[in-house]
């Protein structure tokens, strides 16, 4: 096999799908950091001078606040999706296959709507004129005057829903291979219901807990149409300065500096992640699985 | 020892969480209040002003027109790669795997942000194409991650025994490999058609004037247009995706 032809058909075969992503989408990730370096010219465009100025301008005394909100989001929207996920996925894992299939199609069935319309139909839910805001109103637990949207709850709430089923999917996937007779054991053993959870069960599950919470936390950092939708001018993350930026200043090295502060925080878990699993592919290679 | 009810009142809580806003917005679509504080009486109304704007059809043109394209684009590519990924065992594979790894964890404002800059600096209209473009961009590595499981479960001595017999390579391909590989190449094809057709951020970034899809349009909708005339689009919409899923379902099955 160490002739020249398998690798010839192997780089064939690999060329059209790498070259696409190399042009489209290697190239252009550089050029962002590239352009954060770059001068914005009055017209919208890119300026041809290099600068530190783009990147000295991220001072911009708004931004610190922005920057926490965002991850403090994204943190606390991880948490409430794992928090949640946990026990639901053990629920699931537990019944019969055929009660399994139908709550997972209960559970994938509402994101086949169009993301825009999911977020929209919050708007719709939390409105100040909506039937649940006159519920809470009735209740006495709201105020007239208290307002449900463009807040940061709101975009936390929303948030956590979009995310949702992208941690109880990985989690459950762990949950149904996770072989409960090791919990049985752990009570045998003299342990109780928490200890045999916290110490057999969330090991058990360890690779679906962390693929969920990379699944929720990158696109959470990333957000952008939720805190435009139900978050106000008080809930923006920096998903909509850079649309800000793009858009409304029409400022590309401006957007391209805060774009490149996003691409690493989001290749820092991301690259974790993936040098993980190739270690775990690895161990499950050289085990004969 | 007696079961914990802890779990399932969690997953009954997050499915009642999931569907609550939807059946809001499906009430709301039929009734005569724009925002629904009371019920004001049933109501046609925002479907008819649906059905006659002039703007949703032609973006529903652009949108099918992309979807459709960059479907066939990336199932093609896609598949290519899961091939080279199962087949070969090599360090130019293990890069490969990385690169088709990173746009689906990458969040979609960056591939935007980062597609615009780049059709910027060539000097590239923005328009149709480049939405076409993009989509291929983050389709290919989802046809990739779905064909590669297909895979997983296939014996390549099938392909060398047709080799031995006589069978040209690519007549062992077509009539062995691909047959085999078909649910997981329509499946993957299927994925990239749905996200073709519901992104919105990446397509906002690239997309010029006249090339408005179905997602941008109902973002316009949201900012200035009535809110009902959207409850009424999103019900027809979910409709329509239960359509497509069950005739898909029904057609997977009569194959089995």
């Amino acid at each position: 096999m160490h002739n020249s032809k398998p690798r010839k058909n192997e780089f064939l075969l690999t060329l059209p799908s790498m070259g696409w992503l190399m042009i489209f989408f290697v190239i252009p990730t550089l050029l962002v950091i590239a352009m954060a370096f770059r001068n914005s010219d009055p017209y919208g465009g890119i300026g041809d001078q290099w600068t530190f100025n783009t990147i000295r301008d991220l001072r911009n005394p708004n931004y610190p606040s922005i920057i926490w909100r965002t991850l403090w989001l994204s943190v606390v929207s991880t948490i409430i999706c794992i928090v949640t996920a946990i026990p639901a996925s053990y629920f699931i894992s537990r019944i019969s296959k055929k009660f399994q299939d139908i709550i997972l199609l209960l559970i994938i069935v509402p994101f086949w709507i169009n993301f825009l319309i999911r977020i929209f139909a919050w708007k719709v839910f939390l409105h100040p004129e909506g039937l649940f805001k006159q519920i809470l109103v009735t209740l006495h637990i709201a105020g007239p005057d208290t307002l449900l949207l463009y807040r940061p709850e709101a975009v936390l709430v929303v948030i956590v829903y979009s995310y949702l089923p992208f941690a109880l999917l990985p989690i459950y996937a762990a949950a149904e291979k996770f072989d409960f007779h090791l919990m049985e054991a752990a009570y045998d053993l003299g342990a109780n219901r928490f200890q045999a959870f916290l110490r057999v069960y969330i090991p058990g599950i360890k690779m679906g807990l962390l693929t969920a919470i990379i699944v929720v936390f990158i696109p959470a950092l990333g957000s952008y149409v939720i805190p435009d939708i139900v978050g106000g001018p008080s809930s923006e993350m920096i998903g909509n300065k850079i649309a800000q930026r793009t858009f409304i200043d029409r400022n590309l090295p401006h957007a391209s500096a805060l774009s490149a502060l996003l691409t690493f925080a989001v290749i820092l878990p991301a690259a974790i992640a993936l040098t993980r699993k190739f270690f775990k592919e690895k161990n499950s290679r050289s085990i004969g699985i | 020892m007696k079961k914990s009810r802890f779990p399932l009142y969690i997953t009954i809580a997050i499915l009642v969480f999931f569907y609550l806003p939807i059946i809001i917005v499906f009430a709301q679509s039929f009734n005569a209040s724009r925002f629904g504080g009371a019920w004001k009486g049933f109501t046609f109304d925002w479907y008819w002003k649906l059905f006659s704007d002039k703007n949703i059809w032609h973006a529903l043109t652009n949108t099918l027109i992309i979807a459709v394209s960059s479907t066939f684009v990336s199932v093609i590519l896609g598949t290519i790669a899961a091939f080279a990924l199962y087949k070969y065992k090599t360090k130019l594979q293990v890069s490969h795997n990385v690169l088709i790894y990173f746009p689906l964890v990458i969040p979609d404002i960056l591939m935007g942000i980062s597609l615009l800059l780049f059709f910027v600096s060539l000097k590239i209209g923005l328009g149709l194409l480049t939405i076409f473009l993009a989509h291929v961009t983050f389709s290919i590595s989802y046809v990739a991650m779905v064909v590669l499981g297909r895979f997983q479960d296939f014996d390549y001595s099938i392909m060398e025994a047709a080799l031995d017999l006589g069978a040209t390579w690519w007549t062992a391909v077509r009539k062995i490999m691909i047959p085999y590989l078909m649910p997981g190449i329509a499946a993957g094809g299927l994925l990239a058609f749905t996200l073709s057709l519901d992104d919105f951020v990446i397509t906002f970034f690239v997309s010029g004037p006249d090339s408005t899809t179905l997602p941008l349009y109902i973002y316009s909708m949201m900012r200035h247009g009535s809110p009902s005339v959207i409850n009424a689009l999103s019900v027809l919409m979910v409709a329509f995706t239960f359509i497509v899923v069950f005739i898909s379902k029904k057609l997977l099955e009569a194959k089995e």
